[in-house]
């Protein structure tokens, strides 16, 4: 399944990646990675943990070198080329990269005298980062007594010091609560619309339905999947709507009412009082749901729409779910 | 997908177009900077890094002045005046030990992948470590001279003895930080570093000239305390500071302080970029 993004946008690869191969010891991390991101485009790794999504990104970044394959960063090869690469890049990586002792000013504006900026850039350009980043009260308190979500906006706002056209962003947003998370997805949205090409890596479908163009599923160092949110969604087959009525006897009903509603027959797990059925979001086809189910005078215990996660991703794609997985290791 | 790559022109890279341009060695010594700017910002915050270079040397001044000095009879000076080379570049060693526990602590955090995906000079985040810890040593030498002065230290040295001390001091300060990288470099844990220098510092700095002569000690010994570095560089600042220089320990101690940076210097940096490519 070939990715499809708008042609006139595809004029220029700023990454690449073909047969990335690496070892740890006898730990296949990867087991040869191929990608593309486009410029101006978002392409979301999706993993578990262990996949092997941080260890491409450290390929890709210049800190790692893959033993076999071959990746260009803004047409540079990361081997042999890093300092080409590094020049454009910017990286936030899973655990938070700032100077706790210092202060986030001082981090940013330390980061841009890295990125070899003048001096007065730096500076300019650290002051508005807090800014845009709501760290304005903070700036000139130690990262230390920062929050989570407060480091990471201060990571990410030191991957864009000097503004690099192709953005590495590392679970940008496990671990933080609802609300951060939100402002991170806001904040991606906005990068990627100035013309910042992105890879990001994380472990929530919804999070790559969100924002990315592309996908890409690995799974123990290899690609098992790729294509657009929908294409994957395909694959899992959309979002199930459950129902759980509180009298046994009547789950004949809630069937019928739900096979109306839904695409293909109904599941019923008579022990749960619970019926099932894949469903096509659209406007107003809850509250009609939720309507019916009271017209043939069902009496409703719980009602929901369950979104598929990643766990669905790999039931489908792998038959084992990422829980399965995570116990057996 | 079409289209081939094409590198990116420095120019459509907003702000790092100036990258394009410039000498290694400037960004080397600017990167350096900034990387020493941020050590002693750490410094400022954490005053307790400074305990090795301050409270624990003087500890040693106190001690063998008033505790063990007395017993320790030393021809043509006092004891005082003989004991205060020892402690000076006792303190600029371990100046220098920190340099490898702060490096393995940099290491032990994420800074260091942040260091390496930019741009800079990637051995200034090293030479940054050992420059700071250079600033450390000089601090905590004018604060020994001071302690010194205060329990009774009379230099006879002429200031150009001082400043050719200062330097002798100086030189094996950097030489010996290295080591310390390398250490840092190689070894997992901070504490460990610590340990590892411990080890390697405790028996250089008692077997040698910094607290007793070496002609009480037995043969065998003295052998070793005579010809190893710390002795030629405590002799090498004796002489200086108390106004009877010795050539033989100066050139001795210099030649050991660019042996160890010809030799750590690479090896450092080759253990380092090891460490930090995994």
């Amino acid at each position: 399944m070939p990715a499809r993004y708008h042609a006139e946008m595809t004029d220029q690869v700023m990454v690449s990646a073909r047969g990335l191969q690496k070892r740890f010891g006898e730990t296949h991390a990867l087991r040869g990675i191929d990608l593309e991101v486009p410029r101006g485009s978002i392409l979301a790794m999706l993993g578990p943990n262990g996949a092997g999504k941080t260890t491409a990104v450290r390929i890709l970044t210049t800190l790692l070198r893959a033993d076999a394959g071959k990746a260009t960063v803004a047409g540079y090869d990361v081997r042999t080329q890093p300092a080409e690469v590094r020049r454009r890049i910017g990286l936030t990586g899973q655990n938070a990269a700032v100077d706790e002792l210092l202060t986030g000013r001082e981090n940013l504006e330390m980061i841009g005298r890295l990125y070899h900026l003048p001096a007065r850039l730096a500076r300019q350009r650290a002051a508005r980062l807090l800014e845009r980043f709501d760290l304005v009260e903070a700036a000139d308190r130690i990262a230390k007594t920062y929050s989570g979500g407060m480091r990471r906006r201060l990571d990410l706002g030191a991957s864009l010091v000097a503004e690099p056209p192709i953005l590495f962003l590392d679970e940008p947003t496990t671990g933080l609560d609802p609300r951060s998370r939100l402002g991170m997805w806001d904040l991606i949205a906005e990068l990627v619309a100035g013309g910042t090409t992105l890879l990001l890596t994380t472990q929530y479908l919804e999070e790559a339905d969100r924002l990315a163009h592309e996908i890409i599923v690995i799974d123990h160092g290899l690609v098992i999947a790729r294509g657009t949110a929908n294409e994957l969604k395909g694959l899992i087959g959309g979002e199930r709507l459950e129902v759980t009525v509180a009298d046994g006897d009547d789950l004949a009903v809630a069937e019928q009412v739900l096979a109306r509603i839904g695409n293909g027959r109904p599941t019923v797990e008579s022990r749960l009082r619970r019926v099932s059925v894949a469903v096509d979001v659209r406007p107003g086809m809850l509250a009609s749901t939720v309507r019916a189910l009271d017209d043939a005078g069902l009496n409703v215990d719980d009602f929901s729409l369950h979104r598929p996660t990643l766990d669905d991703v790999f039931l489908s794609l792998t038959g084992r779910g990422q829980a399965d997985e995570e116990e057996a290791a | 997908m079409t289209g081939a790559a094409r590198p990116l022109s420095a120019s459509e890279v907003a702000g790092t177009a100036d990258l394009a341009a410039g000498a290694p060695l400037k960004w080397w010594l600017r990167d350096s900077v900034e990387m020493v700017k941020r050590n002693l910002r750490h410094v400022r915050r954490t005053p307790e890094l400074l305990l090795d270079v301050t409270i624990q040397p003087v500890m040693f001044v106190l001690l063998f002045r008033y505790v063990f000095g007395g017993a320790i009879p030393i021809q043509g000076t006092t004891y005082v005046n003989y004991l205060m080379a020892g402690i000076f570049v006792q303190t600029i060693v371990f100046a220098a030990m920190g340099t490898g526990i702060l490096l393995a602590t940099d290491l032990a955090k994420g800074m260091i992948d942040r260091f390496r995906s930019l741009p800079m000079s990637q051995s200034a985040v090293i030479t940054g470590r050992t420059f700071t810890d250079l600033l450390r040593g000089m601090l905590a030498i004018a604060l020994m001279a001071l302690v010194g002065l205060l329990v009774g230290f009379q230099p006879a040295g002429s200031p150009i003895g001082w400043v050719a001390a200062t330097a002798l001091l100086l030189l094996f300060g950097f030489a010996v930080s290295w080591v310390g990288v390398a250490a840092g470099a190689l070894v997992r844990t901070p504490e460990a570093v610590q340990g590892l220098m411990f080890v390697a510092v405790f028996p250089l700095t008692f077997a040698s000239s910094a607290f007793v002569p070496t002609s009480t000690m037995p043969s065998w010994l003295r052998f070793f305390a005579e010809h190893q570095p710390m002795t030629l560089v405590i002799n090498g600042v004796r002489g200086f500071i108390l106004g009877r220089p010795d050539s033989g320990a100066v050139i001795g101690s210099a030649a050991w302080s660019i042996g160890l940076v010809a030799v750590f210097f690479p090896l450092a940096l080759v253990l380092y970029r090891r460490r930090t490519s995994r």
